[in-house]
């Protein structure tokens, strides 16, 4: 389903990598890994359409990712949380949807947001959660995520050991129900269902 | 559409308003700037109504840049800007909100003030409407086109001053207009025209400038 | 199809580096006979004007220069289309090397009009709709000057100042129009230099200080380009292979 190919990086006047390509198809999970500078942020930036690759394709189900379409189709979360320090964790995830153009309605997201353990932090604003506490908001989007296709940049960072076993699961899921996953990480972390796959970019 | 501009307009507001020192400051910003003028170059009532045009819609345009720098800075720096990029709606839908928003916390509040500075500049009651009206309609061309200058030099050291340096220049035919239209009814020949032709900017510049903003944030988020 | 092949070639700083360089004196003998052919016929040959003296002969400068600049920035914006349409790389920096002589040529008006202005208006500098206007321009290259400096990636500094040019572009009528309209409105004076009824030999004067301002335009762009491209390009093997060559 999301295919590349080809791909080259040039970044200021480093090549950071050429020649990259991978297929991914529903239900797979594809790991990329590499040192810092690698491109492993620049390789994400790519495929959700954010950075055009100097040389190369990226395929969504066959069409080029510059649609629309595909942009209805990919929930990304950066290493930023897109989280506004002057508004509520609940005001936050519904300001977010509703700029997105989703359904979500204050009972999905006050569930959510208890299921990353935010609950009667409601209506704190964020600037007084702590850093894990921040990082669980942005994360509490993909509970009730259904689009297909989930970009991770480092998505287990700032979170305690719980938390990861959580995310683990709230993967798995997404992967079980037949979604697509890519993902950067520097901890190795046991997803318990799907295809894993490997991408080491040095 | 209008789903989407409507969401960005309220969370932009709501942002606007757990922190109002911002809209204060701008708002007092153009009150000494234009207050500072009689000093400097004296009391005649006479020179202080030739005067009032320029120096309120000069003030204005300096008022506008001051709260321009943020309009995507915040976003960019907290990672919202990106997910406003991904999402399944044109990027001009987005910076039409916003455009619009940063209109009613900037543009609408000096033009409600203005006739209460133009009073310190001796005008006329028909001077003191046509003036607030010309602030009213021509504000939001500046912000539209100021947003094209805020997404180009998003993210830059000193984009403050290069800011300015970008965008006062193509202010200008909104000044000439705007204080024409003043001192067109000071003089008696009527601001009708002048202001005509400030609408029509306001509307050619919030029908493009959206556009471009559009393909300069996503310049700057590569 | 043979063309189209040929246009892609050229674009490629590789191919266009030593093409640059072997028309650059061309251009530059180009602009001095020109320049030479003009200047004799607009100091010598013109004859002198029965208003302004022998003072209005900074014309055969000013005039020029005005039109270069105003041309050398629709060069600019043709240069920002093809690069935001095309992705090509040369583009930007063809229009980053061409505004630091638009911006000359800008400045160069400003300046004989000055010149100009002091003895036919008795003040150097007049709020005429055509000098403010000019004013205006050299704010605008100023500004895209200081934008793609501003910016540390070449390839952002290219589209970011592209789509400056375009905006500056649409923009220039609307203020030119304005600034026309605030002119008459103000009823600032105004001695047209197109008053003066002007002969044919003036007219070919500065046509040819035209063609002059042009090829060195040229000259100097290709220049700039071809210091740009190796300052970009330092890491490229034609790069490399070419500053070797120059080491033996």
């Amino acid at each position: 389903m999301l295919e590349a190919d080809n791909l080259e990086c040039v970044r200021g006047e480093r090549r950071l990598f050429a020649g990259l390509g991978f297929r991914l198809e529903a239900g797979e999970l594809l790991y990329l890994q590499g040192k810092n500078g690698s491109g492993k942020t620049s390789l994400l930036r790519m495929l959700i359409g954010l950075l055009p690759p100097e040389t190369g394709e990226i395929r969504w189900k066959g069409q080029s990712i510059k649609s629309d379409e595909f942009r209805g189709d990919l929930c990304y979360l950066g290493h930023l949380n897109a989280i506004k320090e002057e508004l509520t964790p609940l005001e936050n995830l519904l300001a977010a949807a509703r700029m997105a153009d989703e359904k979500l309605s204050e009972d999905d997201a006050l569930d959510a947001l208890e299921q990353v353990g935010l609950a009667g932090r409601e209506d704190l604003a964020c600037k007084y959660l702590s850093q894990g506490q921040k990082r669980r908001v942005a994360l509490a989007r993909l509970v009730k995520e259904k689009r297909p296709l989930w970009i991770l940049d480092e998505p287990f960072v700032a979170l305690d050991v719980a938390a990861v076993d959580w995310l683990a699961g709230i993967i798995s899921g997404h992967l079980q129900r037949g979604g697509l996953a890519v993902m950067t990480t520097h901890q190795l972390v046991e997803i318990p269902a799907g295809t894993v796959r490997e991408l080491r970019l040095s | 559409m209008f789903k989407i501009i409507s969401a960005v307009i309220s969370r932009d507001l709501k942002l606007a308003m757990r922190r109002q020192a911002d809209i204060v400051s701008a708002l007092f910003f153009f009150i000494i700037v234009v207050s500072l003028f009689p000093l400097g170059v004296g009391p005649e009532p006479d020179l202080l109504r030739k005067l009032a045009p320029g120096v309120l819609w000069v003030a204005a345009l300096l008022a506008t840049m001051l709260s321009l720098p943020r309009l995507f800075a915040d976003d960019h720096r907290d990672g919202t800007l990106e997910q406003l990029a991904l999402a399944p709606h044109p990027l001009g839908l987005v910076v039409t909100g916003k455009v619009i928003a940063h209109w009613l916390v900037s543009g609408l509040p000096l033009a409600l003030i203005a006739p209460v500075l133009g009073i310190q500049f001796d005008l006329s009651t028909d001077a003191l409407v046509v003036l607030t009206f010309a602030i009213l309609i021509g504000t939001p061309a500046l912000s539209g086109i100021g947003a094209i200058g805020a997404a180009l030099t998003l993210g830059l050291r000193g984009g403050g001053v290069l800011l300015s340096l970008l965008v006062l220049p193509l202010y200008i035919p909104v000044l000439i207009f705007g204080a024409g239209a003043v001192d067109a009814t000071v003089t008696g020949l009527g601001g009708e025209g002048h202001l005509s032709l400030l609408a029509a900017l306001t509307f050619a510049s919030l029908g493009f400038a959206p556009w471009a903003t559009a393909a300069a944030l996503k310049i700057a988020l590569e | 199809m043979k063309d189209r092949f040929n246009l892609y070639r050229f674009a490629s700083p590789a191919t266009f580096y030593p093409l640059a360089g072997a028309l650059t004196p061309f251009f530059f003998a180009v602009a001095a006979v020109f320049g030479l052919a003009g200047l004799w016929l607009g100091m010598l040959v013109a004859p002198t004007d029965f208003q302004q003296g022998e003072g209005y002969r900074i014309i055969f400068i000013h005039v020029p220069a005005s039109w270069m600049s105003m041309f050398i920035y629709l060069i600019m914006a043709g240069w920002a289309a093809i690069g935001l349409a095309f992705n090509t790389r040369l583009s930007g920096m063809m229009a980053q090397a061409l505004a630091p002589t638009g911006a000359l040529m800008a400045f160069l008006s400003l300046w004989t009009g000055a010149l100009w202005g002091k003895p036919m208006w008795g003040a150097w500098w007049v709020w005429d709709a055509r000098l403010t206007s000019e004013l205006i321009l050299l704010f605008l290259y100023i500004g895209y000057m200081a934008l793609t400096a501003a910016i540390d990636d070449a390839r952002r500094a290219d589209k970011a100042g592209a789509l400056l040019l375009l905006v500056g572009v649409v923009n220039i009528p609307i203020i030119y129009f304005s600034v026309q309209w605030w002119n008459t409105l103000h009823q600032g004076s105004s001695v047209n230099l197109s008053k003066s009824s002007m002969a044919t030999t003036m007219l070919w004067g500065m046509l040819l200080m035209a063609m002059c301002f042009w090829m060195y335009s040229i000259a100097v762009a290709f220049m700039r380009v071809r210091t740009i491209m190796l300052e970009r390009e330092r890491n490229t093997e034609w790069v490399k292979t070419l500053l070797a060559g120059d080491e033996k």
